[in-house]
């Protein structure tokens, strides 16, 4: 432990004798008796390293990783292969024990990054101005909520049923705080929104409709009639996509969005069981000022030499207190460099096969899944990477027989929507191959 | 520091030709359908995103190149107060990247993560103990979001009580920039209480705000002038029989490791920054982490899942019937949780309390040697972070902490915080660490300290710095008059 502390005891003897006091313990006698802990902290002896490293081995081995696994995990976050390059860019001290870049001159590395990410997520969503980070999907949604009815002064903010029920969950804690109101519009047999209870749903005076697209269960909504009867009703469109998705399907702007979000994982950040991951954040022209958290803008020095600021920092904590658009201070920005690494990585061909890989892979694991007698797709809606299996066997055979054959499947739909208990999701990635598919297929079939 | 000047790197689009790539794909393994059979066409993009198309060589020296015009803990002080810039250990930045803790989907079985809930159920425990509190959530992402989970606890708390006019949150005229506006993101509205002449909350003008709209007090402590308010029992005392309640905002706690905890003080909810006091590192602006804890009052409150143990195994606990729901999806930043579990366990509880002795050794060592070159508003034992004024140098020749700070930068050290807290004037807010040698202090002392004489005998030098930095200074207001947000291809045709 006393490796990352320098002083030897005659450094703090000298620093004391500097100070002009005899002890540490003086330095802390402002500290009155009575709130003064007088034991030693109840915590573990210290460990050396190499006790550290068989320690956390061993936390890891009793974990079941997707190493041993085949992965058709889905439900909003999923198993791509992340290339070198990411790790080893993230790997730089320079950026990941940098922080904030407050002082420019000091932190072009990182802001240059954040502006080269910023136009990243604006060439894949189309929109006009993105920010620097979320902590992940569902606080950018949720916080999406909160600016679509602080600018317009509306109170209600509806949500597909098909929404991730996470992002929901989410998106409902944050608008209880603030009084708002969260209605939900049912899903129909196709499991996209139900169209003919949405305008019931929207009532006169929407703050914004939240949309997923694909949903939660992989299915492509009808954004763009969703978008015209929440613009119709002067309210606002927030899309929430899987990034990859945008290599072959319509940018949110094109379908009018007025904001586009996501969760950020698929861009070359690791499962982690759960975090840290990333939300993108992006919005049309119109409300780039009421946009959350830090924005890297493009400036000049005084020799004229192009250079990067954060900008417009008015909208932010640090300079507006209980005037600013939203807290976020840290955000998640090592996450945002490895998302730009990845993108940069795959360049404009290479989005596009990938996202066609995904789709293809899923359409053909949907064909094998359709021919089993105990196995049907859930829903008939167009779909991207990801869809819903009905079962005739319950969740947890279906789970725990898989998982023994090395299948990893899901979530369970039963743990969200009552409704839907006998479903579950198949997830797909460029990484699973036909012969995976047609293993997963037969595993499902041999189960009793 | 950074070195010498480099000039500007190149955007990556500005290294883009068609045609390259720096990703490996396989190829199509089943049979090929057509778009259009699957997706409908009034779904599909009609032209590929504009990414660019560089080499894997390229994208690494781009990148790489970047990462040298950028300042970081691992090349230097970087004594930034409120933001705790420690060493990250470099082994716990190994064991996080172990496949075991990276390789785990969040919806995968519960029996098949035991070693990820365990460390986590641990992590809730040893936080509990270090801040005297009762339980804990690890789901907030960062500092912030802990900030804004507390106030929601806090609210809800006073509802479920049928207390529903508790609409104030009461801030110090020192706390940061958050703590108001997380309050106003939970739908309250915030009352600012001057510091009296030590630096502490004024006990009058604390009076005089309390009443029973009064949801809870927000409380740094050590505050950011990195003195400990004196009189916290009676703060707490007060605001305890206005029916509010106490929350601590954890971004110093660096100073009170084993030394004072939150939940003695009588504090009711706490947040950590795991990214700053216990070494996670900062990532440019995160992942942070942000894990409240709290009494046993507001436990019923906390987000869902928690992690729980029923005596053989662990298991992600739902049925909260009283939680505030969810603040994010899944279970909070896991791979910056596992890295402060790590640091804690190598710590122990005399590392720990070492680590705040050292800090705040650090702290006043360098507050006393600088004293006599700034002007130090408030002279008295300092805890892990100081602030001095640079009012003497702005009066006498017009150089302002913005200059020093940037005049730092030309001497390969990281200035301080800058003009925060904003009740002191010229402010430099500046907080070592308990990471830093009596050698690097005394070279950045030294520093500042030849930059107090510049700012007498060659102020245009200090005016007029970074002299060499990558750039020179950025010019702020053309980037706010002018907002420059993203790249654009240049027009067709043009050039």
């Amino acid at each position: 432990m006393m490796k990352y502390l320098p002083h030897t005891d005659r450094d703090r003897e000298a620093m004391l004798k500097t100070i002009g006091v005899k002890s540490v313990d003086e330095l802390f006698s402002d500290i009155p008796a009575q709130v003064r802990f007088n034991r030693a902290l109840d915590l573990p002896r210290p460990l050396s390293d190499p006790e550290l490293a068989r320690h956390m081995g061993e936390l890891a081995s009793r974990n079941r990783s997707l190493d041993g696994l085949t992965c058709f995990l889905g439900g909003g976050v999923y198993d791509h292969f992340v290339p070198s390059v990411v790790e080893h860019i993230v790997s730089r001290s320079e950026f990941y024990t940098a922080y904030t870049p407050y002082q420019a001159e000091a932190s072009q590395g990182v802001l240059q990054s954040i502006y080269e990410y910023q136009t990243l997520i604006c060439e894949l969503t189309g929109m006009d101005v993105s920010q620097a980070s979320m902590y992940d999907g569902a606080s950018a949604a949720a916080e999406a909520g909160l600016i679509c009815a602080a600018t317009l002064g509306r109170g209600r903010i509806v949500v597909p049923a098909s929404l991730h029920p996470e992002y929901r969950q989410t998106i409902k804690t944050y608008a209880w705080a603030h009084d708002l109101e969260v209605a939900e519009v049912p899903f129909g047999p196709q499991g996209t929104a139900d169209l003919s209870r949405l305008e019931a749903a929207l009532g006169p005076e929407p703050a914004c409709l939240i949309v997923q697209h694909p949903n939660f269960f992989g299915a492509l909504e009808p954004v763009e009639e969703m978008g015209r009867l929440v613009h119709a009703r002067g309210g606002l469109l927030v899309a929430a996509c899987d990034p990859i998705s945008l290599g072959v399907l319509k940018p949110p702007a094109a379908y009018g969005a007025d904001i586009a979000l996501g969760e950020g994982q698929p861009l070359g950040i690791r499962l982690s069981f759960g975090g840290p991951y990333l939300g993108f954040f992006a919005t049309s022209e119109k409300l780039v000022r009421r946009m959350p958290g830090r924005i890297a803008g493009a400036t000049l020095d005084h020799q004229g030499r192009r250079g990067f600021v954060l900008a417009l920092q008015t909208r932010e904590q640090h300079i507006r207190r209980e005037k600013a658009t939203s807290n976020i201070c840290s955000n998640e920005a090592l996450c945002a460099l490895a998302a730009t690494v990845y993108l940069c990585a795959l360049g404009r061909r290479g989005i596009v096969k990938l996202a066609g890989l995904c789709l293809q892979k899923a359409h053909y694991a949907r064909d094998q899944v359709a021919r089993l007698e105990r196995f049907k797709p859930a829903f008939d809606a167009p779909f991207f990477r990801e869809f819903a299996v009905r079962s005739t066997l319950p969740w947890e055979r279906v789970e725990s027989g898989l998982l023994q054959q090395g299948q990893a499947v899901g979530p369970s739909l039963g743990r969200f929507y009552p409704e839907l208990k006998d479903c579950f999701l198949l997830a797909f990635t460029e990484k699973r191959t036909r012969e995976e598919i047609d293993y997963l297929v037969g595993r499902m079939e041999g189960l009793i | 520091m950074t070195g010498p000047a480099r000039g500007p790197e190149p955007l990556i689009f500005e290294l883009s030709s068609p045609g390259r790539t720096a990703f490996s794909l396989p190829e199509l393994d089943v049979p090929e359908r057509k778009l259009q059979e699957m997706l409908p066409a009034s779904a599909l993009r009609e032209a590929a995103p504009g990414l660019p198309e560089v080499s894997e060589v390229d994208l690494v020296r781009h990148f790489v190149r970047l990462s040298r015009l950028n300042y970081g803990v691992d090349l230097g002080i970087y004594p930034l107060g409120s933001c705790t810039m420690k060493y990250s250990p470099k082994i716990n930045e190994d064991l996080a990247r172990l496949p075991g803790f990276t390789e785990l989907h969040p919806y995968q079985p519960e029996d098949t993560v035991q070693g990820a809930l365990e460390l986590m159920y641990l992590t809730q425990r040893f936080l509990c103990e270090i801040g005297g509190v009762d339980a804990v959530s690890l789901q907030p992402a960062a500092g912030a979001h802990g900030e804004l989970t507390g106030l929601m606890l806090i609210k809800a708390y006073h509802t479920s009580r049928g207390d529903t006019r508790r609409n104030k949150i009461i801030i110090p005229d020192s706390s940061h920039g958050t703590n108001p506006a997380s309050a106003v993101v939970c739908g309250m509205q915030t009352v600012q209480v001057r510091s009296d002449r030590r630096g502490g909350v004024d006990l009058d003008a604390l009076r005089e705000v309390l009443d029973d709209q009064v949801s809870a007090l927000m409380l740094t402590n050590p505050n950011t002038l990195g003195l400990f308010d004196e009189n916290i029992h009676r703060i707490a005392e007060m605001v305890h029989q206005a029916g509010g309640m106490l929350y601590y905002d954890g971004a110093n706690a660096n100073a009170i490791l084993g030394i004072a905890r939150p939940g003695d003080a009588g504090f009711d909810v706490v947040h950590f920054n795991l990214h700053k006091t216990f070494s996670t590192p900062h990532g440019g602006g995160g992942p942070g982490s942000g894990p409240v804890g709290v009494k046993k009052a507001l436990e019923p409150f906390l987000p869902v899942p928690i992690v729980g143990f029923d005596g053989a195994r662990y298991y992600l606990d739902y049925d909260r019937p009283r939680s505030i729901g969810r603040v994010r999806s899944f279970y909070g930043n896991f791979g910056v949780v596992l890295k402060a579990y790590a640091y804690i366990r190598s710590m122990g509880p005399e590392g720990l309390l070492q680590v705040s002795k050292d800090a705040v050794l650090n702290a006043n060592y360098l507050m006393r040697r600088l004293q006599p070159y700034f002007d130090l508003p408030y002279d008295r034992h300092c805890k892990h972070e100081f602030v001095l004024s640079g009012r003497r140098q702005k009066a006498e020749s017009g150089v302002k902490t913005l200059d020093i700070s940037k005049r730092l930068l030309d001497y390969g050290v990281h200035p301080p915080t800058n003009y925060f807290p904003l009740i002191v004037e010229e402010c430099l807010m500046v907080e070592p660490t308990e990471s830093e040698s009596r050698e690097t202090l005394d070279a950045f002392a030294d520093a500042l300290i030849q930059i107090a004489r510049e700012a007498k005998d060659q102020p245009d030098l200090v005016k007029s710095a970074p002299h060499v930095t990558p750039v020179g200074r950025l010019d702020e207001v053309l980037a706010a008059r002018q907002p420059n947000l993203r790249w654009r291809p240049p027009a067709p045709g043009g050039s």
